[in-house]
């Protein structure tokens, strides 16, 4: 199949449904064995932080979320930018699905962050560069979800989160750009979170593990929503009463 | 309306769209002054609110007046584009007008007349009222002068995606005030750069900056935002 | 391994509570996130499928289109 095929062919919801069902299962099946091993490593065989001990191992979820959460930001930025383009089913769908997704991965980001601030900085919450941004990506996160859930019909709401994600990825890089710099003005150097000088493999290894284990999860995530979302919207269609008629679901 | 919409120069077109947004605004001017009222009446509380000390307001008075620009302007925002989709004007400008985003442009344009522009003139009285020290002045107009096109071009795609809703208000503010983040951190940053007599040049070039992408991008977004609040 | 005995793994050298809770709560967001897309899956099939039997084909039909956005 080229690339112009399959394409064509992600336009098709049912297309998508048939050959999505056992990648949803390798993905969750990936997840589940890179997240064991990786916080199995992380927390109890890679060597404390000389700085910070073992609070660091906090890093092992602290920033595969954050990641995460400015991955999936980035992908509905393309899926909005896909759907206004082409009008894709699938690329709406991609938009209203992910939204739940990383708004909790966003949560999970600060709530971590916070966690770590409190032994590392002394205080629950600091007007640190990366916290901020996290914080402002909450924002736009739960905008997304409120304009989705504002506009009554369904088509008129994807397309307006689609502006809505594009506009906010264009902004996405200034505001980060913002935030450090109005850091670099109110506090001196401070001592990052993340950027202990010349972390070694055994420290950043499992950190890689689990990084990918999170990006298996939210493909298998993903597609465990899209195929819901696909059941929902084109349960008028004769494909989806057959599979439904038929138990094979 | 006028009739040769379709077929107009552009510059005419933007001319004669300007001209009738003005005009409009100049019929309904109380509601055109209600945002600057808000900024007035908001520094009042604030001032109230700290008990009116120079220290503590000059402190903050670069912070306050951003902070409460934007949510003017936000405040603003709502009515923008309200009358003409009620009456039906917008619908028939998204149907003649070409290309588009001339009208939009003027539309904007417009709005920052009354807002962005009005509140960099009267910028001076709101520093005076929080004790801003004197120096500043200069560099706070700059700021509002450079960095409210932006804010009023954010502003609108926001607007334009919320105008069919009829709960619009909350919702508009929930979906650009994390857009002026940039904005704020540059223009608030300058000023007290400028308290503290430091260089400024670098926060206002940023400032222009996000205003000519929001201006190259805005337009664009504020048409494809329209056409798909026009479709329900 | 970094850690000699059991208590000591829990004890984090102090920090327990910190890394606990942030991995508690990482494995709760994982869990939701996961636990919401079965659970709402399983309650969608069995809603559609109540609705099957109890109208014929050609009332479901409308019921459908009224009910459009679920």
């Amino acid at each position: 199949m080229t690339l112009k095929e399959f394409w064509h062919r992600l336009g098709s919801p049912r297309w998508f449904y048939q050959i999505s069902g056992h990648f949803g299962w390798a993905f969750g099946a990936l997840a589940l064995g890179l997240l064991v091993i990786g916080t199995f490593w992380g927390l109890a065989v890679a060597p404390p932080d000389y700085q910070q001990g073992n609070s660091f191992r906090i890093i092992y979820v602290h920033v595969p979320s954050a990641i995460l959460a400015q991955s999936a930001y980035m992908l509905m930025g393309a899926a909005g930018l896909v759907l206004l383009v082409w009008r894709m089913k699938l690329a709406d769908m991609v938009l209203a699905t992910t939204v739940p997704f990383g708004m909790s991965m966003t949560a999970l980001a600060l709530f971590t962050g916070a966690v770590w601030g409190k032994p590392t900085w002394g205080a629950w919450w600091v007007w640190d560069a990366r916290t901020t941004s996290m914080l402002v990506l909450l924002f736009l996160y739960i905008g997304l979800y409120a304009l989705r859930q504002a506009v009554p019909r369904q088509e008129t709401a994807g397309r307006a989160c689609a502006v809505l994600a594009v506009v906010g990825v264009v902004n996405i890089p200034i505001i980060k750009y913002s935030v450090d710099w109005w850091l670099t003005l109110h506090q001196g150097a401070t001592f990052k979170l993340t950027e202990s000088p010349s972390m070694p493999p055994e420290m950043w290894l499992p950190l890689l593990v689990n990084v990918l284990g999170f990006y298996c999860f939210f493909g298998a995530n993903l597609v465990g929503r899209l195929r819901l979302e696909i059941l929902r919207r084109e349960h008028g269609t004769a494909w989806v009463q057959e599979l439904m008629a038929g138990g094979r679901t | 309306m006028n009739g040769g919409l379709a077929t107009a120069k552009p510059g005419t077109l933007f001319i004669a769209q300007l001209r009738r947004e003005l005009t409009s605004i100049l019929r309904s001017l109380a509601e055109a002054l209600n945002p600057l009222v808000f900024l007035f009446l908001a520094i009042t509380l604030f001032a109230l609110g700290a008990g009116g000390d120079p220290e503590t307001l000059g402190a903050y008075a670069p912070a306050i007046i951003w902070v409460l620009v934007l949510l003017a302007n936000q405040l603003s925002l709502e009515a923008m584009f309200r009358r003409d989709f009620e009456d039906g004007t917008l619908e028939q400008l998204l149907l003649l007008a070409r290309p588009l985003f001339i009208p939009i442009l003027a539309k904007v344009c417009a709005q920052w007349c009354v807002t962005g522009l009005a509140m960099t003139l009267l910028s001076p009285i709101a520093a005076m009222m929080l004790y801003l020290p004197l120096d500043a002045l200069g560099v706070t107009m700059l700021t509002l002068l450079t960095g409210s096109p932006a804010i009023t071009l954010i502003g609108a795609v926001g607007a334009a995606l919320t105008v069919g809703l009829r709960r619009g208000g909350v919702l508009l503010a929930l979906l650009v005030l994390p857009l002026f983040v940039p904005t704020l951190i540059f223009g608030a940053g300058a000023i007290m750069q400028a308290v503290a007599g430091m260089g400024t040049s670098a926060q206002i070039y940023w400032l222009m900056a996000i205003s000519m992408l929001s201006l190259t991008i805005g337009p664009f977004a504020v048409q494809a935002a329209l056409r798909i609040s026009l479709e329900q | 391994m970094s850690f000699g005995s059991l208590p000591e793994f829990f004890a984090m050298g102090g920090h327990g509570l910190y890394v606990w809770l942030s991995y508690g709560a990482a494995l709760l967001v994982v869990f939701f996130n996961a636990a919401w897309v079965r659970f709402a899956r399983r309650r969608y099939l069995r809603e559609a499928a109540d609705r099957m039997q109890r109208y014929p084909p050609a009332m479901r039909a409308a019921q459908e289109t009224e009910s459009g956005r679920l």
